[in-house]
């Protein structure tokens, strides 16, 4: 076997961290912003105040954070569910490729969305 | 020097054989779940910055029958992730305490109960304060 490389066990640490962010805070997210809020089981926050809390620049720090590290979790597990399951081990340089420049892309797009001005 | 190795041809759909293969696919799938959060959130915040109006139009967008099953499906995948991810949690961390090791299923309630509080902290900002 061979020993894995520096990259793959960065790549090993930031999937580690963004497994534990999304496991603490994604379900619940999920909950209320995919089911309960759109279905009026519970009332979403009123606008004012939940834009009022996304500008806060802490807020989209830490909401920055969750997206990047929840992308680069997709990223890893996601590579090698197409590796192991359905047998690309040939394909394993550019299916890492494009799932990291989908990584890129996606921190890109929510830096401008959290953090963008003049919408 | 790489020699080459023989390897036994697998089915593609070997991890149908076994419920605990099938599990392990679903855990790694539930990736995509996490992936789609990031998208549907992102979305969400754009909303919230385009004013009132289009904030509101995205909770009809995801009440539409749809956009609720992807997100059901997606919840029932992030809970996935969650239990099984805390449930590993004392095989990849070992915690000592006073020289002793802490026994692995309080680690995992460590994990759990962080995992509440979590979830309670964002309910009531979300939910009560705002």
């Amino acid at each position: 076997m061979a020993r894995p490389s520096r990259a793959e066990a960065a790549a090993w640490l930031l999937f580690s961290a963004g497994g534990m962010v999304s496991a603490l805070l994604v379900p619940v997210l999920v909950l209320l912003f995919g089911v309960l809020f759109p279905l009026g089981v519970l009332t979403p926050p009123d606008h004012a105040g939940f834009a009022a809390l996304l500008g806060h620049p802490l807020v989209g720090i830490a909401l920055l954070g969750l997206c990047v590290l929840a992308l680069l979790h997709w990223a890893h597990r996601f590579r090698y569910t197409l590796f192991d399951g359905l047998q690309l081990e040939r394909l394993r340089a550019p299916i890492s490729a494009l799932c990291y420049a989908a990584v890129l892309a996606g921190s890109v797009w929510a830096a401008f969305v959290l953090f963008g001005v003049g919408w | 020097m790489t020699q080459p190795r023989y390897r036994q041809p697998v089915s593609l759909f070997w991890w149908t054989r076994r419920r605990s293969y099938l599990l392990f696919v679903l855990r790694e799938m539930s990736s995509v779940a996490v992936a789609w959060f990031v998208v549907h959130f992102l979305l969400l915040v754009t909303a919230v910055h385009r004013g009132a109006g289009a904030y509101q139009e995205f909770f009809e967008w995801s009440a539409s029958p749809l956009l609720l099953l992807v997100n059901l499906v997606a919840l029932a995948f992030v809970l996935l992730h969650a239990v099984t991810w805390f449930n590993l949690a004392p095989k990849a961390i070992v915690v000592r305490m006073q020289g002793r090791q802490v026994p692995p299923r309080a680690v995992a309630a460590g994990h759990f109960g962080a995992w509440l509080v979590a979830s309670a902290v964002v309910f009531w900002v979300l939910v009560v304060m705002l």
